[in-house]
């Protein structure tokens, strides 16, 4: 470990200070990138002879009555995967031998991380199976610089914005139809980037089609099998910038967990 | 001839609703035996294993010759009709409210004598006639007379109709539209005259064959219910709870694993969630509201329908904790009875053989068609019985589970028959 | 070949009481059992202490028998009995009475039957009067008796050709009997028009044919005439007296009484025919119950009572003196306190106090009674003949 100057302290004080007076003025806003947790917001949906991940349910455990006179408060159930989530390497079979690879043993600083938002909005609203290329990230760096390492690669797509949850869903009979990542694209984001992990505003990671790619639900394949995240049923991307936002994205600290609900929040400075 | 009835008119909102005043529900124990056959559409009085014979009303011994060995057989009704009467007086609430209400004395060809409710077909004494046994809004078996050949708009007979839960004019909810059976049941609800049948959508984004078909019915409308919700149950029954006259929870997970076969509770729980939980939910949320209106009018609230299983008797091991969620579900249903008869709604249980969908594929034949589970429903609430037993594998294993649970116990640890 | 029986000889009946009767009352049956021991003891200057055996009949004694109304009034008999036979205990309470009185178990027994009535007490006790009645007739909204006797009256027409008007005409000349009656509760003259004409309760009965309950008590003493002489009490005598329980069970509707398998012994003990009697006091909860015992006690045959009444005035003074007190249908019924007014009434007869309802010459009565529909008919049948004492 390198010493610790008086300087950098004095340094780290000021950055943090400079944040807290950054924060208290607005000029740095704070952005909630998280859908409300309710008993109606979809989950993934999986052939019904499979395990299935339980949606968010809420019951009363008392509102100021019998059941307790001067107290409100609730039970509430779901699953790692409910809601706005976080995806940990264990969830998939190609993270499941990396150290560190689940909630609880993920090193709290990759929660606090920069993200940049891949712009696909009309190639999306043109086809809910739109797969993000290469190209589209490479048109992203040409207009915004490339993607740092360690960054958060967000698809943004704008389908949070069906509040729907049919539409939202988007079955048909052959399926789900939602857009993600393509095999490649995700490849080029693990291994040319080395990000640390993507989001996207559907209910998963990987496209609705995915289990029809190569290999079937490569984000997830890919990014867990390199220790990389997942964040997925993100809302509000239209309010970040395409890059410069911080986000903090710390999942609850379940033994072994596979992923968890969280809240996501996003840093956005005024001039960025 | 019974008129035939016609389509109420709207009701008055200004007038109070009126209340359900029960009919006398006291009952001796033995004279139980009748309604407990009335509860699955029998007629049955007590038969002298010893000499013979036929006696009514029920008594804990033969009036003929003192013998304690007191069978319940099924009787044929036949009998000729000695009196009759018009009430047009009662002291009694009940039929108070539904004078004039007509009376009868039959002699039975079997030999006893007995009161009955007297279908309005029925011509003056004396006259052949047929008795049956139903049970009545206080839940408890009463005889009717009928005649020898009812005419087609039979069912309309205004005391019938007390007696019963016909769909005719009535408005249903069906808790599930996304099943073969939750269909069938809404297209035989539609053919009985149900005026509306609200029928509920869980996880609408899933999409299932047959839902456009009954949607298309003019009778039908789609509602968003999710047994598993909670809420979405209690915003259900604020929007419709109070126009709800019968309940049909068809709603039902129904998986193929046993204790060792599946690791883990997620398909238990799952089970229980709406076989069990899910009940006790719309019970809780519909239940009120349908008591309240037990006696409104001639399209009152009447009945409550849950799909159960045979299962629910006897655990069948393959589908282990299936039955077990059934077993569960039946056990409330038996206590929404009881908190439901006070009202006047009656709760049907339905213990279905395998029936003929997905989570069956695997039983061999015989297998319960949905249609016939749907037809043997409305025949249900035609008939106003309690408990029902469609398709043969179900009354099969009644027969055996009523002979000896035990063995029937032993015969299903060993892969059924 | 039955075995002699045991001549009623040398039994007096005496001092009947009528406690008047209400349509309803807040109190207890205990009050009107209280009241009419304490008339039969200032009526008869027996003392309280020496009523040595009690007969008691109420519906509305409950969760009370004889037994509590011992300790409630005070009493110490030597003898007790509970009968519970309703529209019979008159005849009932008498026979047992008199058999305690000749074989010394008891020397003065009063026979009681009291029954209040509240508002809704007679649906409650519809509703508990006998398990048949709970299982099999109260849950189809009779109400009571009503619909059992309307079956049992349509019936009857049907087979015997009878009319409303002929018992139009035993209700008719009750009420004319009933004005005589200072303890009647209907007090204004009935037409057969207005008979005919009242509204169906559960056709073919109609109002004029149904009894109205109300609360009250009838009482009398038995003891011996040697007693009854000693006392100076005015008292008549049993001449016979018969009783019969569930008879014609196979019978599918009841068209006949008990009193037809026991007539023969009855008028056999008496020494008499039944053209003998002077007047005849019959249950009549329905006028085709009253037209029954007509037929079945001898005075006429099977199917010939609408014959009958056509050919009688059931007047006090008429040629059939029936029901000289307005009977239960228009003095009403008290509970089963209706089974003992005919008994009263014809001690009132036989001992010179029947007033303006005297009977003349009358000699010998018979008082019919008839109790307890617990299913389809009523089970309990008797009679009596009491004369003056020779």
């Amino acid at each position: 470990m390198t010493p610790t100057t008086n300087s950098e302290l004095m340094s780290t004080a000021a950055i943090l200070g400079g944040l807290v007076q950054a924060l208290a003025s607005n000029r740095i806003r704070v952005i909630d990138l998280t859908q409300t947790l309710t008993p109606e917001f979809p989950q993934i949906a999986l052939p019904p002879e499979m395990g299935q991940c339980w949606p968010f349910r809420i019951e009363e455990v008392s509102k100021y009555d019998e059941r307790g006179p001067s107290w409100y408060w609730n039970n509430f159930s779901c699953g790692e995967h409910t809601g706005t989530h976080f995806d940990a390497p264990i969830h998939w079979i190609s993270g499941r031998n990396l150290a560190n690879n689940s909630v609880d043993t993920i090193p709290v600083q990759h929660f606090v991380a920069p993200a940049c938002v891949i712009d696909c909005t009309s190639e999306a609203s043109a086809n809910p199976d739109y797969l993000l290329t290469i190209a589209d990230i490479e048109r992203h760096e040409a207009n915004h610089g490339r993607i740092p390492k360690g960054a958060w690669a967000l698809m943004r797509t704008d389908w949070s914005k069906r509040h729907d949850p049919e539409a939202y869903q988007n079955f048909d009979e052959t399926g789900q139809h939602t857009p993600g990542p393509g095999t490649e694209a995700v490849r080029f984001l693990v291994e040319q980037r080395e990000v640390l992990g993507f989001g996207s505003e559907a209910i998963g990671t990987d496209a609705g089609q995915g289990y029809h790619l190569r290999p079937p639900y490569p984000c997830h394949y890919y990014m867990h099998g390199a220790g990389r995240y997942g964040l997925q049923c993100l809302t509000n991307l239209d309010l970040l910038p395409p890059t410069g936002a911080v986000l903090i994205c710390p999942p609850l600290k379940i033994e072994k967990g596979s992923g968890s609900p969280l809240r996501v929040l996003a840093l956005v400075g005024q001039d960025t | 001839m019974t008129m035939p009835m016609m389509h109420p008119k709207r009701k008055n909102p200004v007038l109070r609703t009126q209340q359900m005043n029960l009919p006398p529900g006291a009952r001796g124990r033995v004279a139980l035996g009748i309604t407990t056959a009335a509860a699955e559409g029998r007629f049955e009085l007590q038969t002298c294993a010893d000499c013979g014979a036929v006696q009514y009303p029920p008594r804990e011994t033969c009036h003929k010759c003192l013998s304690p060995r007191l069978n319940w057989r099924e009787q044929g009704g036949e009998g000729l009709l000695l009196g009759s009467t018009t009430l047009h007086h009662s002291n009694d609430l009940f039929f108070r409210e539904r004078l004039p209400w007509q009376l009868g004395l039959v002699h039975l060809d079997a030999g006893p004598t007995v009161m009955v409710h007297l279908h309005g077909e029925v011509g003056a004494a004396p006259a052949r006639v047929r008795v049956g046994a139903r049970l009545d809004r206080a839940g408890q078996a009463v005889l009717i007379g009928f005649p020898n050949e009812g005419s087609a708009h039979m069912a309309d007979d205004k005391m019938l109709r007390e007696m019963t839960s016909d769909p005719k004019f009535r408005k249903v909810l069906v808790t599930d539209g996304k099943t073969e059976v939750g269909q069938a049941i809404v297209r035989a609800l539609v053919k009985a005259g149900a005026d509306i049948v609200w029928v509920g959508h869980a996880e609408p984004w899933k999409k299932m064959g047959g839902l456009d078909d009954i949607s298309a019915l003019p009778q039908v409308t789609l509602v968003p219910l999710d047994l598993t919700n909670g809420r979405s149950v209690t915003e259900l029954a604020g929007a419709i709870g109070g126009k709800v006259d019968i309940v049909i929870n068809n709603a039902e997970v129904h998986r193929n694993f046993g204790i060792a076969s599946r690791r883990g509770t997620d398909v238990a729980k799952a089970e229980m969630d709406i076989n069990y939980f899910g009940l006790l939910r719309l019970a809780q949320e519909f239940g009120p509201a349908l008591k309240g209106r037990s006696a409104d009018g001639a399209t009152n609230a009447t009945a409550w329908v849950n799909l159960l299983s045979i299962y629910a008797l006897s655990n069948f091991p393959p589908h282990g904790t299936f039955s077990a969620s059934k077993a569960a579900a039946h056990s409330l249903a038996q206590c929404l009875r009881a908190e439901m008869r006070p009202a006047g709604i009656r709760v049907i249980n339905l213990f279905p053989g395998p029936i003929d969908d997905e989570w069956n594929q695997q039983m061999p034949p015989p297998k319960l068609a949905p249609a016939t589970l749907a037809s043997a429903i409305v025949k249900a609430l035609r008939d106003g019985v309690e408990d029902i037993y469609p398709g043969d594998v179900a009354e099969e294993w009644l027969e055996r589970w009523r002979d000896n649970p035990k063995v029937l116990e032993r015969e299903l640890a060993h892969g059924g028959g | 070949m039955a075995r002699q029986r045991l001549s009623y000889a040398g039994v007096a009946v005496a001092v009947p009481v009528t406690v008047p009767y209400v349509r309803y009352s807040t109190h207890s049956a205990h009050w009107f059992i209280g009241h009419a021991i304490d008339a039969l003891v200032k009526a008869s200057g027996v003392g309280k202490d020496q009523i040595d055996g009690l007969c008691l009949s109420s519906f509305s004694l409950a969760p009370d028998t004889a037994v509590g109304v011992t300790q409630h009034m005070g009493l110490s008999p030597r003898w007790l009995d509970h009968v519970p036979t309703g529209g019979a205990s008159g005849v009932m309470c008498l026979r047992r009475a008199a058999r305690a009185v000749q074989s010394g178990d008891a020397d003065v027994v009063a026979c009681v039957a009291a029954d209040t009535n509240h508002i809704d007490s007679f649906r409650q006790t519809l509703g508990s009067f006998s398990n048949f009645a709970r299982d099999a007739t109260y849950p189809y909204g009779s109400g009571g008796p009503n619909s059992i006797f309307a079956f049992i009256t349509a019936n009857y027409m049907r087979s015997f050709g009878a009319k409303r008007e002929d018992f139009g005409r035993i209700a008719v000349d009750q009420r004319s009997n009933a004005l005589k009656n200072p303890n009647a509760m209907f007090k204004k003259p009935l037409t057969l028009d207005e008979y005919m004409a009242a509204r169906p309760i559960s056709d073919p009965i109609h109002l004029f044919d149904c009894v109205m309950p109300c609360a009250g008590a009838e009482a009398f003493l038995v003891m011996s005439q040697e007693r009854a002489r000693e006392l100076g009490l005015p008292h008549a005598v049993i001449r016979g007296a018969i009783e019969r329980h569930n008879a014609y069970s196979e019978d599918p509707v009841m068209v006949r009484g008990g009193w037809r398998v026991d007539r023969d012994d009855l008028y056999a003990q008496a020494g008499v025919r039944s053209a003998d009697i002077d007047f005849v006091q019959t249950y009549d909860d329905y006028p085709v119950i009253a037209m029954m015992q007509f037929e079945d006690l001898g005075f006429c045959e099977k199917g010939e009572g609408p014959a009958f009444v056509r050919s009688h005035s059931l007047t006090c003074d008429g040629s059939f003196p029936s029901n000289t007190s307005g009977g239960q249908l228009s003095a009403g019924q008290a509970g089963a306190a209706g089974g003992f007014l005919g008994m009263t009434e014809t001690l009132r007869q036989l001992t010179d106090t029947a007033g303006s309802r005297a009977v003349a010459h009358a000699h010998l009565g018979l008082v019919a009674g008839f109790g307890m529909v617990t299913y389809d008919r009523c089970l309990c049948t008797g009679a009596v003949i009491l004369g003056r004492p020779a």
